[in-house]
């Protein structure tokens, strides 16, 4: 029988799963200690279970989850590759486990040279002068790039630039981040080629614009062939270029966002470094800034000194702190072990046989797809099921029948300039064995929505839950538990 | 997709229906069609004005957010309150679902907007 209870309805009165030895120091009194005032007044509704209680409830609800340790996750944008288990043993090492944050730079001179050498080769990967390792992920990244952007105009008392660029294709955090940070967001149009609408640019650079974030390649898995003239363009005007660092796994190697013009650039380490990814990561979204943005980056930064590493904090143009202690570090650490164990070629290697498993899983399927820009892709490309949505068969019900064959869903209905978006990413580290099952998947797919679309409308049958309510999980849900 | 006579419509996919100076607005059948299942609507306040192509409000599907733009300049002078715990009435009846009425500003800028057979050849050259 399934049991599908929380663990807090599991919970028994005075069941413990630990026995205490009597108390050999002397007891405090709580409420002189903190003062009444600050302790709270209603009982703390923990569950009170045993161990193996515990264990079980969370050992089986991980048997229902779906990783890349589980099967191929296609997941477009989201870089969803293999994670070495040795990123996870030198993590685990006791000089970087025990660390505690607050102890002093002399007796954590190993941890700082991570840190040190994480900026610089974050720095030469990226084509940037310094990087801060502190944001928690790519838009907290993007949150910290904007506020450099902002305290650079503000320090050349530039006050009227309120505006910020984002094409029509962009992640939703673009647009997100930038008014989070407190500026107009402004949409451009892509143009038929599904790249940058360069006369739509054009019409809007003025000395009002503080900036343009872009994504390149784009969410379509397509280069931005015209960088050079955009970033050229926004410079003309005054403006900076904020490169989103999602689809960097494209092009390691290849190409440096700092030679294309930008002068922000974030990487998630958890797609493009391999580290733990979904589930909660924690991840992490570095930015690397141009020599001219240095002085505003977060504080500490990690210098280096006469043979020692030690934290700077006396940066006065500094946008001052903005995640605790120095980033999310043993995440920092797992992608600077991927970056020694790859080496440079490694890196490269990586990015083009990413690019070549996407180009061969969009050449298996285009003559049972629609393409809408069908040429040489990137990393990633979008097909369009408006072929079999005509038969009644839409992106979202393949995507529950790919769960039935056993693989994660891609991305779908992103981005929006496309109908019935299906955004697949293999990564590199699948073999081709892995993508031609996958191909043999879709292809089947298409085939039985053309004959047999009513099939395909009630996957998943295999999964742990059928098909799930998603209009009523949007309208009412149900966030918190409570007796 | 389905139109009615009589309405302006805007290439944003929005409706406009004019009442004496006040003009109802509210997003196309072709809109709600594509977004699918409606899970939220945020309506302006009462009150702010708001110039041609802003933002009148957003509509959350299953799928995407999409921000509604106001097809003309004009005052809020009333948002329909029942979407904010029936969304789904946009799904439902499109035309009869208005998301906020304006006092019209500038009654020369409807000239500018579509009408039913001039969006239902929009929305067919935009490839639907």
């Amino acid at each position: 029988m399934r049991d599908e209870r929380l663990i807090f309805e599991k919970s028994v009165e005075g069941r413990t799963g630990y026995s205490l030895p009597p108390n050999d120091v002397p007891q405090v009194d709580i409420n002189a200690l903190f003062g009444e005032e600050i302790l709270r007044k209603t009982e703390l509704n923990i569950p009170e279970v045993s161990e193996v209680d515990v264990i079980r409830h969370y050992t089986n609800l991980s048997r229902r989850n779906f990783g890349v340790d589980s099967g191929f996750y296609p997941l477009g944008s989201c870089t969803m590759k293999y994670n070495p288990k040795i990123n996870e043993d030198i993590a685990a090492l006791d000089g970087f486990a025990q660390m505690h944050p607050l102890q002093n730079p002399i007796s954590s001179q190993g941890c700082l040279e991570v840190l040190y050498r994480m900026d610089k080769y974050l720095a030469e990967i990226l084509g940037m002068e310094r990087v801060t390792l502190q944001p928690a992920a790519g838009a907290q990244g993007e949150m910290t790039g904007l506020m450099i952007i902002k305290a650079y105009h503000m320090s050349r008392n530039d006050h009227k630039r309120v505006k910020i660029i984002v094409p029509d294709s962009s992640h939703g955090t673009n647009p997100a981040s930038a008014a989070v940070v407190g500026f107009d967001v402004v949409q451009i149009p892509s143009d038929e080629r599904g790249l940058v609408d360069i006369n739509a640019l054009e019409a809007i650079l003025d000395d009002t614009v503080a900036g343009l974030m872009l994504t390149n390649p784009n969410t379509l898995g397509l280069f931005e062939e015209d960088i050079l003239k955009i970033s050229k363009m926004v410079h003309a005007c005054g403006g900076l270029l904020y490169y989103d660092g999602a689809n960097m796994n494209a092009i390691m190697g290849y190409a440096r966002p700092g030679d294309m013009g930008f002068d922000i650039a974030h990487v998630n380490l958890h797609k493009t470094f391999s580290t733990p990814h979904g589930g909660g990561g924690p991840g992490a979204g570095p930015i690397g800034v141009s020599k001219d943005l240095v002085p505003f980056l977060p504080v500490p930064v990690v210098e280096k000194k006469d043979g020692y590493y030690n934290l700077d904090y006396d940066r006065p143009l500094s946008i001052g702190k903005i995640k605790s202690f120095y980033g999310n570090f043993s995440v920092i650490v797992r992608a600077f072990c991927y970056i020694l164990s790859m080496g440079p070629q490694g890196l490269k290697d990586a990015s083009g046989i990413a690019v070549l498993n996407a180009n061969y899983i969009r050449k298996k399927l285009e003559d049972l797809y629609e393409i809408p820009y069908n040429r040489t892709c990137m990393h990633e490309f979008v097909l369009s099921a408006v072929r079999q949505a005509e038969k009644g068969v839409t992106a979202l019900d393949l995507a529950k029948n790919l769960i039935d064959k056993g693989y994660h869903p891609p991305t779908i209905y992103f981005p929006l300039i496309v109908k019935e978006a299906m955004m697949i990413e293999p990564t590199e580290t699948e073999s081709p064995e892995t993508l031609d099952s996958f191909i043999e998947a879709m292809r089947e797919l298409a085939t039985k929505a053309a004959e047999e679309p009513e099939s395909l409308k009630h996957a998943p049958k295999t999964a742990y839950v059928s098909r799930l309510d998603e209009v009523k999980a949007a309208r009412n849900p149900i966030l918190k538990w409570s007796k | 997709m389905n139109t009615r006579p009589g309405l302006y419509y805007s290439k944003e996919h929005e409706w406009v229906r004019v009442e004496g100076d006040l003009a109802y607005i509210g997003i196309t059948d072709y809109a709600q069609e594509s977004l699918g299942s409606i899970v939220y609507v945020e309506t302006p306040k009462v009150g702010k004005a708001i110039g041609k192509d802003e933002v009148l409000g957003v509509v959350e599907s299953v799928k995407a957010a999409s921000d509604v733009f106001s097809p003309i300049s004009g005052t809020v002078v009333e948002a329909n309150e029942s979407l904010q715990d029936s969304p789904e009435l946009i799904n439902e009846a499109p035309y009869e679902n208005h998301i906020a009425v304006l006092k019209i500003q500038d009654p020369a800028e409807l000239e500018q907007l579509f009408n039913d057979t001039q969006y239902e050849e929009y929305v067919k050259s935009q490839g639907a």
